[in-house]
């Protein structure tokens, strides 16, 4: 896991994961709509996100069970009492100059994240809680250049879950793997959809043996991540390695850039003088966690397990295939017509790799589609060959799998139509075939009439033109 | 007591910027204030906290969508804008 780079040090990574609850209708304490990712700015606020006096956020219900279902599936236990707080402190982002947060008694504490199936390494989850999203800030050209900010509160108030590990992140690539690993199970409980702009961002805290800790703050991909941390990781034994310390800051990524940068920020965790939020009252929410345990779908490590029992498929492809929930169904799908055995191959390495090629979703390939694709392949009918070219012309133009394979002639039982009528030809007009090899042109013309008529017009004229020369050239 | 760098920093905190003679006045007040609170250490630290003053939990609305304010609305208070967004001072 480690490569050559940090096999040499200690490292201990924990991460802060703000995930959008951006599946949800409405925002955290009002009612404006979540959709605004198209939208142009301040065009989704009201009194309460803009923060305008007197107006009184309202906890949305659904937001809260959505958080519990999380911390469920990161095995938290759900706190019987837990309560918002207000974490004070001044940028354009926060309106009121306060967000609502949790600080004491959060949602859940506690949990366990397994990163490969239920045998891998276990990262311990310290908690999840429930805040409000900060609006978004604008500069024009580099933000050391800009003279101004320009804000859109559309995002304020959007539901965030942050969700804390403890420092048992041992690489950045690890660190990525469990980000991958946290998207992957808010996909599956249909809370997240992780393609949206901004729906991840990531604080995390990396320090090496015997160093103090660094906190890297304005993470917001999971490349970056890894990045960030690869950065930070190598400053930090950069420093060690010329007999320096490392000192406990913060720093900020500049994603563009690659690096972290110190922000020398004043503010300590007192000063966001935290209290309990006196216009939201106490949640109780113990009792719900029975009806919202029972309520959990299928979670990646237990469709994994299964997909190994069921479908008989090998440890990798059951891995790939449980990655993302859309590719899970989509092979549940295939697999309900098509042999297992067979069809796996084709969805976890040849479908997987045309789509991680292309960046994009297995929702640009018809399940219906793609089974008509696997019938012809189980029937003989198409050459491998054939069929990926198929995928390749649905991924990048769209179009069904009949038409695909008739406009470029794929199937299989046309051409060799066509050429066992041109060796029955070339056998049966020996003459025509001596004319024109010494000369006669017309006579290819008569041959290519005679294989038309083998195949009842079915062969392509210039395909089984083609194939007379070459045969009779050969 | 309140020192003089505390009433700078609480300012800062609140980018409040604050003249000798304030800063002197707040750190009287604020001592005032703090004095206040100490009647409260003669209470036994035994009590459970008291997290709000209403009986009331699990107070909750559905994900409904309601209606929102136009961009002119909710601009037409900022005295600085540019093309719908809000003009702030830029912040490091």
């Amino acid at each position: 896991m480690l490569n050559v780079h940090e096999s040499d040090v200690d490292v201990m990574i924990g991460l802060e994961c703000h995930v959008q609850l951006n599946k949800l209708n409405t925002k955290l304490f009002c009612g404006c709509s979540s959709d605004y990712q198209n939208d142009p700015p301040n065009t989704h606020t009201c009194p309460v996100c803009l923060g305008l006096p007197g107006a009184l956020p309202v906890i949305n219900r659904k937001a809260v069970e959505c958080g519990i279902k999380v911390a469920l599936a990161l095995n938290c236990t759900i706190q019987e009492e837990t309560l918002f707080y207000r974490k004070n402190y001044y940028y354009p982002d926060l309106p009121r100059g306060f967000q609502i947060s949790q600080y004491d008694f959060p949602l859940a504490t506690g949990g366990i994240v397994h990163l490969e199936g239920e045998k891998g390494r276990e990262i311990r989850i310290n908690r999840v809680h429930i805040e409000e999203d900060p609006g978004r800030l604008v500069h024009k050209g580099a933000i050391e250049q800009a003279k101004y900010t320009m804000v859109d509160y559309n995002r304020s108030g959007m539901p965030l879950l942050e969700i804390v590990t403890e420092p048992d992140l041992k690489s950045p690539q690890e660190a990525r793997q469990f980000l991958n690993k946290i998207r992957n199970i808010l996909e599956y409980l249909d809370v997240f959809d992780g393609n949206l702009e901004g729906s991840l961002r990531v604080d995390a805290n990396l320090s090496i043996e015997g160093g103090q800790r660094t906190e890297v703050k304005n993470i917001s991909s999971y490349k970056g991540a890894e990045r960030a941390l690869l950065f930070e990781l190598t400053r930090q034994k950069n420093i060690l390695r010329r007999g320096k310390k490392v000192v406990q800051e913060t720093r900020h990524f500049d994603e563009a850039r690659g690096i972290t940068i110190s922000l020398r920020t004043k503010e300590v965790e007192h000063d966001y003088r935290y209290f309990p939020e006196p216009d939201l009252v106490v949640m109780r929410v113990g009792g719900w966690v029975r009806e919202i345990e029972r309520s959990l779908p299928e979670l990646p490590d237990a469709k994994l397990d299964r997909f190994l029992r069921e479908y008989g498929v090998s440890p990798v492809h059951a891995k790939v295939l449980t990655s993302n929930i859309h590719l899970a169904n989509f092979f549940e799908g295939v697999a309900s017509m098509i042999d297992p055995a067979f069809c796996t191959r084709w969805i976890a390495d040849i479908l997987k790799g045309e789509l991680n090629y292309r960046g994009v979703g297995v929702e640009r390939i018809a399940q219906p589609d793609f089974i008509d694709l696997m019938k012809l392949l189980e029937e003989d009918k198409i050459t491998d060959h054939g069929a990926i070219e198929v995928i390749r012309t649905i991924l990048d133009h769209g179009g069904d799998v009949g038409e695909i394979v008739r406009e470029k002639g794929l199937l299989k039982a046309e051409i060799d139509e066509t050429e066992i009528a041109v060796n029955a030809v070339i056998e049966e007009f020996k003459g025509a075939v001596d004319d024109y090899r010494s000369g006669k042109r017309e006579a290819l013309n008569f041959l290519v009439g005679q294989v038309m008529k083998k195949t009842r017009g079915r062969a392509d004229p210039d395909h089984a033109n083609k194939l007379l020369i070459g045969r009779i050239e050969d | 007591m309140i020192s003089d760098e505390d009433v700078k920093h609480l300012g800062w905190l609140s980018r409040v910027e604050l003249e000798k003679e304030d800063s002197e006045k707040f750190a009287r007040e604020l001592d005032r204030i703090l004095d206040y609170f100490t009647i409260l250490d003669a209470v036994e630290s035994d009590l459970s906290p008291l997290h709000h003053v209403l009986e009331l939990s699990n107070v909750f609305r559905d994900d409904v969508v309601a209606d929102s304010l136009t961009a002119e609305e909710a601009l037409s208070n900022a005295k600085l804008q540019e093309n719908g967004y809000f003009r702030a001072p830029r912040i490091l």
